[in-house]
Order: C-alpha cells, then sequence, then structure tokens
C-alpha cells in the first residue's frame, strides 16, 4: 500500500476514534447525532468544494442554498391547507406567474429594441406598472391563505408526500431549487471579479431567509413549520410494537434507548448512500475530461480560454452543480430536524463552517472535504463543552462569585467562533492543501 | 393638498433618516473601498471591524460614566470615540502583521485574501461576542432630541412634526467633518499622494520610491478610524449589537460597488443611493400621499412597495442592476 492512502485511513480512523470516544464517555446517542450531522456536512463540504476545489470560485452564500433545500422538505411533504387552494393559492401562484412573464417580456423587448431613451422608459415602465399590477393580483390571495387557521395552518402547505422512503424525494427536489437560485446568481455575477460573486452569494443568503421568515403563505415564516414528514419509524411506534421490544430486550437496551438508536441508525444509513453516490458522481467528475478542463481553467483562465473553453458558461455549469449539492443537504437536515425554523439559520453556522472543512480538509479532494466535514462538525460540536472545561480551569484560583469569573464562564460558549477562524487561519497559513491535498 | 405638510412627513420619515443612515453607510463603504483600492481585496472582516471599534468605544463610554464624565447634552461617546479609534487601530496593526502581511510577500491571490479575512470575521466575531456578549447595549446619553416633533409643531403650527434627534444630527456633522478630513489628505499631503499614486498604479509607485509597507499601514490607520467611527454612529443612532454589523457587509458592500470599487467620491455617493433606495421603497408612503391628492382620492392601503424586512433585499437588487448593466460603478472604479 503506498503512504498517502495509509496516512488518509489513519486519519479517517483518527476521526472515527473521536467519535467513538465520545460515544462511550457521553453516549451512543450524542455520537449518532454526531454522526448524522457529519455525513450532511460532509455532502455540503462535496458541493463547496466542487465550487472551490475544482472551479476555484467563492461562494458565500451556502446558507440560503441549504435553506432553499429545507423548504423543498417543507413544499414536498406537508399536506396541502385544505381550502387553501381555492382560497388564494392559485391567486399567489398567478400573480407569480404574472411576474415572471413580465420579467421575461421586459427582457425579451430589451433584447429586440435599439438602445436609447425609448427603450430605457420602455423597460421601467413595463416593470414599474408590473409591479403595481403583481401586488394588486398578489396581496389578497396572500391575505386570504393566512387567514386559514393562522395557529396551526396559515401557509398553502405541500404536496403531501409522507409514506416511507418517499419522503427522500424532496431531498433531490431540494437540490433543483438550490439549482435555480444559483443560475441567477452565476448568470449576473460570473465573469465578473471573483469578489463580486463572493459579494452576490452573501446577499442572496440574507435574502432567501428574509423571504423564508417573512413569507407566511410560503412556509409560515417565523412562525415554523413543525411534523414534518420522517422516512423512518417514529421512536414511539417501534416501542409499541412487541417484536421489537423483544428483540432489543435480548440485545440488553431497555425499549427507549433502543428505539432512538434505531431511529438514528436508519438515517444514518439513508444519509451514508446519499454521500457514497455523491461522492463516487464527484470522483468520477474529478477523474474525466470534464474535471480536467475544469482545473485547467482554475489554474488558468487565460490558458483555457485560449483552448477555445467557454470559461463562464463551465464557471456557470459547477456553480449551479455544487449549490445543488449544497441544497439536498439542506433539505436532508431539515427532514432530519423535522421541522423548518429559519430563524436559526446563521451565516456563520450555515457558510462560514463548511468552509472551514473544506479548507481544513483539502480543498480540491472530495475525500478531503468529506473528512474534514466529520472533523470540523465534531469539533463544533465538542468546542463548547471544552471551552467550558478550559474556563473553569482557568478560573479555578479565582474567588466563587467573582464578576469577571462568571462572565468568563458565561462566555465560554463564543469560544467556538473564536476556535474555527482560529483554525481556519492556521491551516491556510501553515498547511494550505489541507489534511488530505489534491493529487 | 397641503404639500407643507407632506414635504414635512416626507423629510420627517424619509430624508433626515435616510441622510443619517446614507452618512452610515458611506464612511463604512469609504473603509471598504480604501482597503480594495490599496491592498487590492473585498475585506469581508469590515462590519466586524466596526463592531470592534464601537465595542471599545461602549466600554470606554461606561467607564466615564461610571467616574461621573460626560458631555453635557452631547453623548458621552463623543469622548470615548478616540479611545475605540486607538483600539480598533492597535487591532487592525496586529492582524495585518499576523495575517494579511504574509500574503502579501507571497502575492497571493485576492480570493485567498477574501477567504483569511473571513477567517478574521470569524475571530473578531468570537472577540466581541466574548467580550461584551451577542446581545444589545445601550449606551446613548445625553440628550435625545435637537428639535423634538412636539416642539416643531408647537414653533410652526404645521400639523406635522419634524423631529431631529441628536444623534442624527452628530452623525451628518461628524461625517461630513471625517470625509473633508480624508479628502483633504489624500489630496494634499505627501502620505495621501503617495497613497493614491500605490492605488493607481503600484509598480510605477514602488518605482518612484514609495514604501509600500508604509502606504498600507496608513491606510488600515484611516481604515479604523473610518470603521470605528461607522460603528460608533450606527450604534448610537440604532443600538449596538454584534451582528447587526455582520449584516451591514451587504448595504456597505452595495454602497461601495454601486460607487465603484477603489473610488473614495463612489463610496459617498454609493452610501447615499443604497440609504436613499432603502428608506424610500420600505416606507408606508399613505401620510404623504393622503396630503398631496384630494380628499376622495385618499388611498386606504398602506402604499408600502416592500415590507422593511426587506430592506436587505432592496440594497442587493440594486447591486445585481449595477453588476449586470454597469460592473465598474457610477463613479469609474477598478476594472472589473
Amino acid at each position: 500500500m503506498n503512504a498517502p492512502l495509509v496516512k488518509n485511513m489513519m486519519l479517517f480512523a483518527i476521526v472515527a476514534v473521536l467519535i467513538a470516544y465520545v460515544g462511550v464517555t457521553q453516549g451512543w446517542n450524542t455520537a449518532l447525532v454526531i454522526v448524522n450531522m457529519g455525513l450532511i456536512s460532509a455532502i455540503m463540504a462535496l458541493g463547496v468544494n466542487l465550487q472551490w476545489g475544482f472551479a476555484g470560485l467563492f461562494n458565500v452564500g451556502i446558507m440560503g442554498f441549504v435553506a432553499l433545500g429545507g423548504l423543498a422538505a417543507v413544499l414536498m411533504g406537508m399536506p396541502a391547507t385544505p381550502g387553501a387552494f381555492e382560497a388564494g393559492g392559485w391567486t399567489i401562484l398567478g400573480a407569480l406567474a404574472f411576474a415572471v412573464a413580465v420579467i421575461g417580456a421586459v427582457v425579451l423587448l430589451r433584447s429586440r429594441m435599439a438602445p436609447g431613451v425609448l427603450r430605457k422608459l420602455v423597460v421601467v415602465g413595463m416593470l414599474v406598472a408590473g409591479f403595481f399590477i403583481y401586488r394588486a393580483l398578489f396581496d389578497p390571495g396572500v391575505a386570504a391563505v393566512e387567514e386559514i387557521n393562522p395557529a396551526l395552518t396559515g401557509y398553502l402547505g405541500g404536496l403531501g408526500i409522507n409514506q416511507g422512503l418517499w419522503v427522500a424525494l424532496a431531498w433531490p427536489v431540494g437540490g433543483l431549487f438550490a439549482a435555480a437560485a444559483a443560475w441567477v446568481i452565476g448568470k449576473t455575477a460570473l465573469g465578473l471579479r471573483s469578489d463580486y460573486l463572493a459579494i452576490a452569494t452573501l446577499g442572496i443568503a440574507e435574502i432567501i431567509i428574509s423571504v423564508l421568515k417573512n413569507e407566511d403563505w410560503l412556509s409560515r415564516g417565523v412562525k415554523n413549520v413543525v411534523g414534518l414528514p420522517r422516512p423512518t419509524p417514529f421512536e414511539i411506534e417501534l416501542q409499541n410494537d412487541p417484536a421489537f421490544v423483544e428483540r432489543a430486550a435480548g440485545l440488553g437496551f431497555t425499549a427507549v434507548e433502543a428505539s432512538t438508536l434505531y431511529v438514528k441508525l436508519l438515517y444514518a444509513g439513508l444519509f451514508l448512500i446519499v454521500l457514497l453516490v455523491l461522492l463516487w458522481m464527484a470522483q468520477r467528475a474529478l477523474n474525466s475530461p470534464w474535471g480536467r478542463m475544469m482545473r485547467a481553467i482554475r489554474d488558468n483562465e487565460v490558458a483555457a480560454e485560449a483552448m477555445g473553453k467557454d470559461v463562464t458558461a463551465r464557471h456557470l455549469q459547477i456553480f449551479v452543480l455544487g449549490s445543488a449539492i449544497c441544497g439536498i443537504a439542506g433539505a436532508m437536515m431539515t427532514t432530519l430536524d423535522g421541522q423548518l425554523t429559519p430563524g436559526t439559520y446563521q451565516p456563520l453556522r450555515f457558510t462560514f463552517l463548511v468552509w472551514v472543512m473544506v479548507i481544513v480538509g483539502g480543498s480540491g479532494n472530495n475525500f478531503g472535504a468529506v473528512l474534514g466535514g466529520f472533523l470540523i462538525w465534531f469539533l463544533w460540536v465538542q468546542v463548547e463543552p471544552m471551552g467550558l472545561w478550559l474556563m473553569e480551569l482557568i478560573t479555578s484560583g479565582m474567588a466563587d462569585g467573582s464578576p469577571l469569573k462568571a462572565h468568563l464562564i458565561e462566555s465560554a460558549a463564543h469560544m467556538r467562533l473564536f476556535t474555527m477562524g482560529l483554525v481556519l487561519l492556521l491551516v491556510l497559513r501553515f498547511s494550505p492543501r489541507g489534511l488530505i491535498p489534491e493529487r | 393638498m397641503d404639500f407643507l405638510n407632506a414635504f414635512i412627513a416626507l423629510s420627517n420619515f424619509v430624508i433626515v433618516p435616510a441622510v443619517a443612515y446614507g452618512s452610515q453607510l458611506a464612511l463604512g463603504a469609504l473603509g471598504v473601498t480604501l482597503i480594495y483600492g490599496i491592498l487590492r481585496f473585498s475585506n469581508f472582516a469590515h462590519g466586524d471591524t466596526m463592531a470592534f471599534g464601537a465595542m471599545v468605544t461602549v466600554l470606554m463610554t461606561w467607564l466615564f460614566q461610571a467616574q461621573g464624565v460626560s458631555l453635557g447634552p452631547l453623548p458621552t461617546a463623543l469622548l470615548a470615540l478616540p479611545f475605540g479609534i486607538l483600539g480598533c487601530m492597535l487591532l487592525v496593526l496586529i492582524t495585518d502583521r499576523a495575517v494579511y502581511r504574509f500574503y502579501r510577500a507571497q502575492k497571493a491571490k485576492p480570493v485567498i485574501f477574501v477567504i483569511v479575512s473571513l477567517g478574521v470575521t470569524f475571530i473578531l466575531n468570537g472577540i466581541v461576542r466574548f467580550i461584551i456578549g451577542p446581545d444589545d447595549q445601550r449606551f446613548l446619553d445625553g440628550e435625545r432630541f435637537i428639535v423634538s416633533a412636539r416642539t416643531f409643531r408647537e414653533m410652526t403650527g404645521l400639523r406635522e412634526g419634524l423631529a431631529f434627534k441628536t444623534t442624527q444630527g452628530i452623525t451628518i456633522v461628524t461625517a461630513v467633518v471625517v470625509v473633508a478630513l480624508l479628502f483633504w489628505f489624500l489630496n494634499r499631503t505627501r502620505t495621501g499622494k503617495s497613497m493614491r499614486a500605490y492605488s493607481d498604479n503600484e509598480d510605477l509607485a514602488l518605482l518612484s520610491g514609495i514604501n509600500p509597507e508604509r502606504v498600507v499601514m496608513v491606510t488600515w490607520l484611516i481604515v479604523a478610524a473610518l470603521a470605528t467611527t461607522a460603528g460608533v454612529l450606527y450604534g448610537l443612532d440604532k443600538s449596538f449589537k454584534p451582528f447587526t454589523y455582520f449584516q451591514l457587509l451587504l448595504p456597505i458592500f452595495a454602497s461601495a460597488i454601486v460607487g465603484g470599487l477603489g473610488n473614495p467620491l463612489g463610496a459617498i455617493a454609493g452610501g447615499f443611493v443604497i440609504a436613499f433606495s432603502e428608506v424610500t421603497v420600505t416606507y408606508a408612503w399613505k401620510k404623504v400621499v393622503t396630503y398631496i391628492v384630494p380628499e376622495e382620492m385618499a388611498p386606504s392601503g398602506l402604499l408600502q412597495l416592500l415590507s422593511t424586512d426587506y430592506k436587505f433585499a432592496v440594497s442587493f437588487l440594486i447591486l445585481l442592476i449595477v453588476l449586470l448593466f454597469k460592473p465598474t460603478g457610477l463613479f469609474k472604479g477598478k476594472a472589473v
């Protein structure tokens, strides 16, 4: 066996041992929670690695794409609210279709008319008039939908796909949602300076979150959608199943323990399948002529352009693909949580943490991204107790009840941001190729 | 029809708040644009630099308040501002020495600088939250109003009041003074001229014996002063909360790009463009329109184009339009 392979397997083994150690000391339930989110983080890191590692695109809007995936889980899984479509749903959809038609007409007109003052006037006039007509159509529909039992529903609901594994259909749909948003952003910002893509993606992420927070008719806004369907059985069903209880007892578990572990293991299995499929696809892409072209573009755009490659179109392609993977991961996460809570999406958690994963793992290497996903997620979860422990150690000499001691212990929770930033900077400085470097 | 009252209502709810907000954005965008012009990268840590400077100022303000030192009708924060600027200068010099200088020596690509600045964002965010916590902090004292809505109504006998907050007055005056100082520095002093030369053509500047490290250091010092001032003014006018400064990044970048990255004059214009668009698009125009149109035509709705929650969407849309049609910005910025 060659040396790098041994080293990489060692790295994965170390992460496995770390998680197993948590399992022994803090309980296997906690360890499985880390594994499940680690799998999802690894998928997000794969998507970002596609954009950054393969193509050198800087996307800081991962949070937005993840949240769009979450929206897909709601729209696919939840049942349609009775009467909502009759009350105002069709009006809302009609208004949205009208808005799209207006924008399409403006784009078409703009390409047909000769440049000049007249064209500007027509374009602006159509957009302004279109906006007011759209609002006139849209607002009554929204009011009607949000009036329907606002405490429980007050939104359109979804397709109601909630039978077993069919629930997982929401995941690719989440990828499609994210891909659509990425296409719009990529179309405007790619081909300009690299910084502009960063700023545009930062913006779209904030806007997607504010749409999710405020459009109650779509996903109940900050009132959250809870009780999303799940592809696994519920713990309580298992506990009421005598056959399951008997088998659990045979293994030496109580019914409650066994059911929580069993459900988490099922999730882990499903997520692992998705991760392996995506990893296989990413590896195939990396080693194909397409992947070599991407790296050629990344390393020297001018030379690639001279060879007749359409750099902007290829960038758009890979940007959409990478964002779609983030959308898939977002949908999986929302399914795992069983709820969509727009208020909890924070850029530091969902965008920058994924960046740390990719860079620490090794940008340009798919296995590196997966390793980074697990390792950084593990640190993110475990730094807080470690920080608390460290603070208690530092303050152990201080008098009890001193305000400094209370403040230090109370602030230990903020250590994780600091740690992540430090890890990112140290890796960039001293080992910029990451733990598993690109070959 | 009552144009006078309509105008007063407009000033009260749109013009005065937008001018104050625009000044804050302009100061923030000036910092971003200077870094972009001299160090040639988009500094994502700018929002958190503002938060750090403002935090030092808040802490000093509390110290002064505890000691009983005050400026009478003016907020004590003004007295603490120089200390905040000093603290922030120290911070940016340390980060430059510890972080950015290495990549400058390597001539790393701009996008690497951007990622590095993200790491700095993380660390600053952690430090600020560690020291002062993630919550809202109050540090405003002194008179709340220069002219309150009630005094204005009594003075003029109009139906509408025009409130002018002390913080808004201070914001506008400070912004004018700071911008005047900055332009005097850039256009009249030797160091300022060497900065502009370095920004225009690095090689030529090096050839004529300009010391790049000195230019970079002076730039960071100026940026720290601008960022702290912007952060404190925003904190006084709205409130100090670490996370809001991170969110300010989007309108600040939008201002800098709309004006043309690397162009100081553009940053100021961009700040006001963004501020006025945000405020006018999210303002409910019912009151103003009711005064202007005849009584029977008075609107029944709020006449609000977008709900205030979408104010980020406004800066984003403007950003997209500029990127699509005029990527170098209104004033010629650096090359795309």
